[in-house]
């Protein structure tokens, strides 16, 4: 049996029709000129060409999901008594993502540091995310703003994937990475990938030069006294304009909010993504709010990624470089400039007497 | 050249006020990103050319410093509805205008190259844009990269300003071309139109982007769509309550919306949500004769009411 496979390009509909029988399929597909990852069916334009707009962290983390439904009954007899019906489901279908970006895949281990590999996991995420089989493509070519190389990654990192795919010419050569991407190669259309083993490591190769690294040194250590700095986060965040675009696209943003949504007798729990950048994120039930500026959330979202699941998971970042965030921004925010900064390459924003310089002591 | 003056003029600026907002170089070279000027050496980093496609204004309500802005036309009319409105006063800010002769839109120019990453951009006469990718060089025409609000500009020359870099432009775009696009998508069976805005909205994320680019949108923090108490919107996704938040989104600018067209350039799902806010502008254009941001001196038509509404019949049941 070959370690290695390869699917001809013309047999990619079939391939991806013969999937579809048993599970859920995922694709990247392009409408209009966006690209979002959809359940597999022949209508759909498949787009493997560049990252999808949106990463497929919500197949295995929906943006909102109801955790269980609630019905109270009162007791006949006992008015003062009351019942609770509490129901959930979480049969789950088999799921393959095809197609994901290992800056994608790589999202989903950071994610199962907090929801999975612990003493208290998180049964909605780990139910799926053991049902769900990865297979991500190898990048050609970086886009605007990735920056994969920089936090530990690569356009043909394995890290995450179950399987890792890169295309060809005429084809795709597949390449098993655990035992559920194993699975992959035994399937009808596959071909024996070894004689393509070789053109595929070139262009692996070729790709991974191309990526540039927006930090100017290897320094990776944060100053302290600068991410500490107000006038610091003020600087370079004055544009942001508090919109959830960076955390939502962003494959290892994992914050979300419970919400009870009850009509007379009956609801649901419902959990939904939430946003370091919205003012809700930390409004307390009293009214107050530790973060109630966008600076202050700003530096959570740069921290949160940067220092603190560093400091609690043995140094991981938890920025898979994939640049979303800087790309789709409304203003322009760079993630990358803001750490660069922070990892004393680069110039540094504050040189020069600021104009409040005199209030600054 | 147009940005020796700016710079020349945000630097004199730069003496009477906190902050100037303008543009400078974002991270690669087919984007621009907002600045804010607090140090002098700043001023240097300023640029102006047609990647310079942000709303500044949209900053002004929520800066309680004295600042000095960079406003395009179309910007400029948000000025105008700011201070009808009450948002703004007009002693703290100082206003650099831009006669700008179109934009580019940086979803059509990547549709253009493959969504290439750009190497290098140049724009030559005021009419090309030259685009460097490692596939190669592409030259483009900015009339077919520019976003539709350029294509029918009436305003290229700031509305509002205290200095104007260069000369006016008088706009040669016809005034009925402005809602064509509304008119003729409104030709189509209402079915259709649902069909349309179903398959669209189903993109939506609620990242609100739109809402929060927009800068009408001034309710901001305390919007509907997420407030808990009350609880108005769900947190479910389905198609209906994305449906609700941006028909709540278009009927709260109704009369108010400067058609900078924000909401739709900074959508990460490439929804057109503008078409919305236009058609309901229009509507309020035909209801009222009203074209908001336009005139200093209009009352906007929803911060005021007639007994007698000339166009409006119900009263006379």
């Amino acid at each position: 049996m070959a370690q290695v496979g390869y699917l001809p390009k013309e047999k990619e509909k079939a391939f991806f029709e013969t999937l579809s029988k048993n599970a859920l399929v995922y694709v990247p597909c392009l409408e209009g000129d966006t690209v979002i990852f959809r359940p597999f069916s022949p209508e759909r334009t498949l787009c493997f060409e560049r990252s999808a707009n949106i990463p497929p962290k919500t197949i295995i983390f929906p943006q909102s999901e109801t955790l269980f439904s609630f019905d109270y009954k009162k007791n006949a007899d006992d008015p003062q008594k009351t019942a609770i019906k509490l129901e959930t489901n979480q049969e789950y279908p088999d799921v393959i993502i095809f197609g994901a970006r290992p800056c994608d895949a790589k999202g989903f281990k950071i994610f199962d540091r907090v929801f999975m590999d612990t003493d208290t996991p998180d049964t909605y995420y780990k139910d799926r995310r053991e049902k769900t089989v990865i297979v991500t493509i190898s990048c050609e070519s970086p886009s605007a703003g990735c920056f994969c190389t920089a936090v530990g990654g690569g356009p043909a990192d394995k890290e995450g994937s179950d399987a890792i795919i890169t295309e060809l010419e005429k084809g795709y050569f597949i390449e098993p990475v655990t035992e559920k991407g194993k699975a992959i190669i035994k399937e009808p259309f596959i071909e024996d990938g070894s004689p393509y083993q070789k053109e595929a490591v070139e262009r692996q190769k070729a790709a991974n030069d191309m990526l540039k690294n927006p930090f100017s040194t290897d320094l990776t250590k944060i100053s302290p006294s600068l991410f500490n700095s107000d006038e610091f986060w003020e600087q370079v965040v004055s544009k942001c304009i508090s919109c959830g675009a960076c955390t939502y696209l962003c494959p290892t943003c994992y914050c979300f909010n419970i919400t009870d949504e009850q009509a007379v007798n009956k609801g649901e729990r419902i959990r939904s993504w939430d946003a370091c950048m919205f003012f809700h994120y930390t409004l307390e039930a009293s009214g107050h709010n530790p973060r109630p500026t966008k600076f202050q959330r700003f530096k959570n979202r740069v921290g949160h990624k940067f220092v603190y699941y560093p400091e609690k998971y043995n140094g991981v970042i938890a920025c898979c470089g994939c640049g979303r965030c800087i790309r789709y921004c409304p203003v322009s925010v760079d993630i990358s400039e803001i750490v660069g900064y922070l990892r004393g390459s680069g110039i540094e924003p504050l040189k020069g007497p600021s104009k409040d310089g005199a209030n600054a002591g | 050249m147009s940005l020796e003056k700016l710079k020349e003029t945000v630097a004199k600026v730069f003496h009477e006020v906190d902050v100037v907002i303008g543009y400078k170089q974002g991270f690669d070279p087919l984007h621009a990103t907002p600045c804010f000027i607090t140090m002098p050496e700043q001023v240097d980093q300023l640029i102006w050319n047609p990647l310079c496609v942000q709303n500044l204004t949209s900053y002004l309500p929520f800066l309680k410093k004295k600042v000095g802005i960079v406003v395009k036309g179309c910007d400029s009319r948000t000025i105008i509805q700011y201070m009808q409105e009450g948002l703004i006063k007009r002693d703290n800010i100082v206003i650099v205008g831009l006669p700008c002769t179109g934009i580019i839109s940086v979803k059509k120019v990547l549709h253009e190259i493959d969504n290439q990453p750009v190497e290098s951009i140049t724009f030559r006469d005021g009419s090309n844009v030259v685009v460097k990718t490692v596939k190669g060089q592409k030259i483009l025409s900015l009339s077919d990269v520019c976003p539709d609000k350029c294509s029918t500009c009436q305003y290229p020359t700031p509305l509002i300003y205290d200095h104007l870099i260069g000369e006016p432009i008088k706009s040669d775009k016809p005034p009925e071309s402005v809602y064509e696009d509304i008119r003729e998508f409104e030709k189509k069976p209402l079915k259709e139109r649902l069909e349309y805005w179903e398959k669209e909205f189903d993109r939506c994320i609620r990242c609100y982007a739109c809402r929060n680019a927009c800068p009408m949108c001034i309710c901001q923090d305390s919007c509907i769509a997420e407030t808990r108490d009350p609880h108005w919107m769900s947190q479910k996704l389905s198609i209906t309550e994305k449906f609700m938040f941006h028909m709540i989104h278009a009927v709260h600018l109704a009369g108010r919306c400067v058609e900078c067209g924000e909401c739709e350039r900074v959508c990460p799902m490439g929804i057109p949500v503008n078409k919305l806010k236009k058609k309901i502008n229009l509507e309020m254009k035909e209801l009222f004769g009203y074209e908001p941001g336009v005139n200093l001196e209009d009352k906007p038509p929803m911060y005021t009411f007639n007994v007698e509404e000339r166009k409006i019949e119900e009263h006379k049941l």
